[in-house]
């Protein structure tokens, strides 16, 4: 296939949850999901969705910290 | 533990009780169902030492016990997904006691029965697209301001760049639009999920596109195949695929193309 090569280089990762142990789904990918998705319900113990948005706020705050625990799941 | 609640990963449809065998959850604790009318609540019973609302509160800011609990929840969530069609639940959903979860599926039966209908025989996937460094390059502004009064050429080489960045971001937009239209069309629906902040995915040049993509199983392979395609004439552009997810973006009632 003569597009091959540029197709392979364009399309850099494609990461299968399935086929991969859970630890190497970045991260961030799983709290775009699991933060602003799902069926939200109010359990007993409240968390709104205002104190998720603070929960991204403090991601932002801790990422410089601890950058280094994130290199190996990393997409290059 | 002296204080315990239940917590909720997802609700499922006509689950086999051999799905949840020896799947530990948040926290290790094991996981297991409750049931009503043809629905099975995925629980654990956790410690509200850990998991009651001024815990949660602390533990969400700490990126350890949030990886750590996203993950257990996902594993849940992710397994029980391959086996029935399974509604996520946002993480960090604590209930007092199995009855308050027996009472949600009484409750929720509609809106859990349309969401369910909605994900059956269906997988989310992830499409990230990225404008490389490379596509935002600025084309030379050539040497016939060289008469011009330094000021002036200094100027026009401003102006330049500015037209030449306005340029490129509009052309990304323009492909981040063509990529989103053409991947539709292999979607019954898709949402947009805000640009991830480069300081924690780590990726480089500009995020274009986040998307997640609600597929029936067996359009997988056309969607990767169309990205591959896009792809290939986009020379600045980079597009990921991620997936198939659980349909954790496909949960809300009014969500659609």
């Amino acid at each position: 296939m003569s597009v091959g090569e540029d197709v392979e280089r364009a399309v850099a990762v494609r990461q299968d949850p399935r086929a991969l142990p859970s630890e190497r789904i970045a991260l961030v990918d799983l709290l775009d999901r699991l933060l602003a998705g799902g069926v939200v319900i109010a359990g007993d113990v409240v968390i709104s969705i205002a104190e998720i948005d603070l929960v991204r706020v403090s991601l932002r705050a801790l990422i410089t910290t601890v950058k280094e625990e994130y290199d190996d799941i990393l997409p290059h | 533990m002296a204080d315990v609640g239940v917590y909720l990963y997802g609700v499922a449809q006509d689950l086999s009780p051999d799905a949840l065998r020896d799947l530990p959850g948040v926290a290790g604790a094991p996981v297991r169902t409750v049931a009503d009318g043809g629905f099975a609540a995925l629980v654990s019973t956790v410690d509200l030492e850990e998991f009651g609302e001024t815990a949660l509160r602390r533990n969400l800011e700490s990126l350890q016990w949030l990886e750590a609990t996203a993950r257990a929840h996902h594993d849940v969530v992710d397994t029980v997904a391959r086996a029935a069609p399974t509604a996520p639940v946002r993480i960090a959903t604590v209930y007092r006691d199995d009855d308050r979860v027996r009472e949600l599926l009484r409750e929720r039966r509609d809106e859990l029965t349309e969401v369910l209908g909605r994900v059956v025989g269906r997988v989310e996937w992830g499409v990230k697209a990225y404008g490389t460094p490379e596509a935002a390059q600025e084309p030379s502004g050539g040497d016939d301001a060289a008469n011009d009064k330094p000021g002036m050429a200094y100027l026009r080489r401003r102006r330049l760049q500015q037209q030449s960045r306005e340029e490129a971001s509009r052309r990304l937009a323009e492909q981040a639009q063509e990529i989103h239209a053409t991947l539709s069309e292999h979607a019954v629906a898709s949402r947009q999920h805000p640009p991830q902040d480069p300081r924690l995915s780590g990726h480089e040049g500009t995020m274009i596109l986040n998307v997640a993509y609600l597929l029936d199983e067996d359009r997988a392979e056309t969607l990767a195949a169309a990205a591959d395609e896009l792809a290939a004439r986009m020379p600045g552009v980079r597009i990921e695929l991620t997936g198939p997810w659980p349909a954790y973006s496909f949960t809300e009632l009014d969500a659609s193309s």
